[in-house]
């Protein structure tokens, strides 16, 4: 049993399988061009015009699995050759459109941009239009459209424009890594890049592995893997790892342990400030809101906090994070952050690593995962980060008024800044997560579904540390 | 000058390294050797065993440390280990 959410992850999840299985093997060289015909084998196209532009595409994915553009700075890289140059025309009325009296759509628009012919069918002016949508939602027939890009639609941040040939192009000044578009993408012709290749190399070359290696890889995993991988146990996920030739998993929560108690002493100090957890938001307020900077806690993520911790403790540890993140693979290139962690993957890399092996989980004994308190691993929602900090502030007897926003999803944490620019936002403390839900939301996930938030709010509760202080009390 | 490393990696922790912890801090503000014991945790050191927890002392690791055989784990490997420094 296989669970992702659609058919793109699936086909994303094929070429990375295969090229690590290459890479285990060092034939990577040799045999990466035949990859694209082992996916899409004989004559007869099954998602494409022909089979010859099928394999193209997943030659293309081929070379994102291996690390992608290295001219581009991006993670988020599009192929464009795979975009299907989608419509763009906005709202428009379609021949649903039966020529009524009541002229709803004229009514509510506040721009004068309908007319009507002869036959009483409504006409959009693209003049004046601005498209607000206010139209299509109040026609009783449900004729008019909005036609816009799945990616555009999910770039929140207003990164996705057209390049001259129709193609998808992303604004690498914009763009915050948040992959929304990767995961929106119909078609999937725009990915993540894979560093899935550099960690299957770090791993092979580990004193767990017999090629006589000198250090320790330790996987730091996201809270939000409680919500995955939903076909076995946590603990056999562990043992997963392990079997990989990961010494050692470590919880991310304890990172967010640390700075949970960190962030709320900054906190009472400065008296105002932006979360630094989800580093889609942090880049966010540095191109958008470049004023704001002063704001953003000056604590690294718990990511960071923590392999920076491993490092300092162990000597020749190499670290690899975890996560549902897109982009904490940006986050781990930042000069502050690259010294601490090696790799970062997503869980859909995991699934594919883990099945280049032909591992089967479900038939593993289970593992231990244990270091985090409830409140590390409740980071992984929305809500979570805000709880954790007025705990801390609790623990460590802070006299401190917390009053927090929490912000879910880019958007929110848009109206938040926007209110914190003008002084007019009502709080001390924002909480800004990128993807709706928190990184339960985030685009690296193999399922996003309702059930999420209860599930990394019943794995926080089965945490043997019921306080932050417990959890990081034997790290010193 | 001592370096004890707790391992605090999920296996020791279920074992129970916050015991430990807390019975190095007592003993060695008992024994007043503060200031040659250096405390700090570790993940995992590689050695998890079926009972106890695993303590690194120096270069010396030392699986199965209990709160039973604490006391005798404490002689031996920490304050035996000074007294002969000091000599």
């Amino acid at each position: 049993m296989r669970k992702f959410d659609t058919k793109v992850q699936h086909l994303k999840y094929k070429v990375l399988r295969e090229v690590a299985r290459l890479a285990w093997d060092d034939k990577l060289l040799e045999n990466i061009m035949d990859i694209p015909a082992k996916l899409a084998p004989g004559k007869e196209a099954t998602m494409r015009c022909c089979v010859y532009k099928e394999r193209a595409i997943l030659g293309e994915r081929v070379k994102i699995a291996m690390g992608g553009d290295k001219n581009n700075p991006n993670v988020i890289e599009v192929i464009e050759i795979a975009c299907d140059e989608c419509p763009v025309g906005g709202y428009e009325v379609t021949n649903a459109c039966r020529g009524c009296l009541a002229h709803r759509c004229e009514d509510v628009c506040r721009f004068g941009a309908i007319t009507f012919d002869h036959n009483h069918v409504a006409h959009i002016d693209k003049s004046k239009c601005k498209e607000c949508g206010a139209c299509a939602k109040v026609c009783p027939y449900t004729a008019i459209v909005g036609r816009k890009r799945p990616c555009q639609n999910a770039c929140k941040v207003k990164a996705i424009s057209m390049n001259d040939d129709k193609a998808a192009k992303i604004d690498n000044s914009k763009c915050i890594q948040c992959g929304a578009c990767v995961y929106q993408c119909p078609f999937g012709a725009i990915m993540d890049k894979s560093f899935m290749v550099n960690a299957i190399d770090i791993l092979k070359k580990s004193e767990r592995n017999t090629r006589g290696g000198s250090y320790r890889v330790y996987a730091v995993v996201a809270p939000s893997i409680s919500s995955q991988f939903s076909y076995a146990k946590l603990g056999q996920v562990v043992t997963g790892l392990k079997k990989l030739g990961f010494h050692d998993v470590i919880e991310a929560a304890l990172g967010a342990d640390m700075v949970a108690m960190a962030e709320a002493k900054e906190l009472s100090e400065k008296g105002l400030l932006t979360s630094s957890c989800c580093p889609a938001f942090v880049q966010y307020i540095k191109s958008a809101f470049p004023s704001l900077v002063e704001h953003i806690s000056h604590n690294m993520s718990p990511m960071a906090v923590l392999a920076k911790y491993i490092k300092e403790t162990t000597p020749n540890a190499k670290v690899i994070f975890i996560g549902p993140c897109t982009a904490k693979k940006a986050e781990a290139q930042l000069d502050e952050v690259k010294q601490y962690v090696d790799c970062v993957l997503t869980f859909e890399e995991l699934q594919a690593l883990f099945d280049s092996r032909d591992f089967d989980l479900s038939s593993f004994e289970e593992g231990v995962l244990d270091n985090a308190s409830y409140f590390g691993r409740i980071f992984a929602r929305s809500g979570g980060l805000t709880d954790a900090a007025a705990q801390a502030m609790k623990e460590q007897n802070i006299d401190f008024e917390i009053k927090p926003v929490v912000c879910d999803g880019i958007e929110a944490c848009r109206m938040a800044l926007l209110k914190l620019n003008k002084g007019v936002l009502d709080g001390n403390f924002i909480e800004g997560m990128a993807c709706v839900g928190g990184c339960i939301g985030g685009a690296g996930c193999l399922t996003h579904g309702e059930k999420n938030k209860s599930e990394v709010d019943k794995y926080g509760r089965e945490a043997l540390e019921k306080t932050i202080g417990d959890a990081i009390s034997l790290l010193k | 000058m001592l370096f004890v490393q707790v391992c605090v990696g999920s296996s020791c922790h279920l074992k129970g390294s916050a015991d430990i912890v807390e019975l190095l801090e007592k003993a060695i503000e008992e024994h007043h050797i503060d200031d040659e014991v250096v405390l700090s945790g570790s993940f995992c050191i590689g050695k998890c065993n079926r009972i106890g927890v695993t303590v690194q002392v120096n270069d010396d690791v030392h699986v199965g440390v209990t709160r039973e055989n604490f006391r005798e784990f404490f002689k031996t490997n920490i304050l035996d280990v000074i007294e002969s420094e000091r000599k």
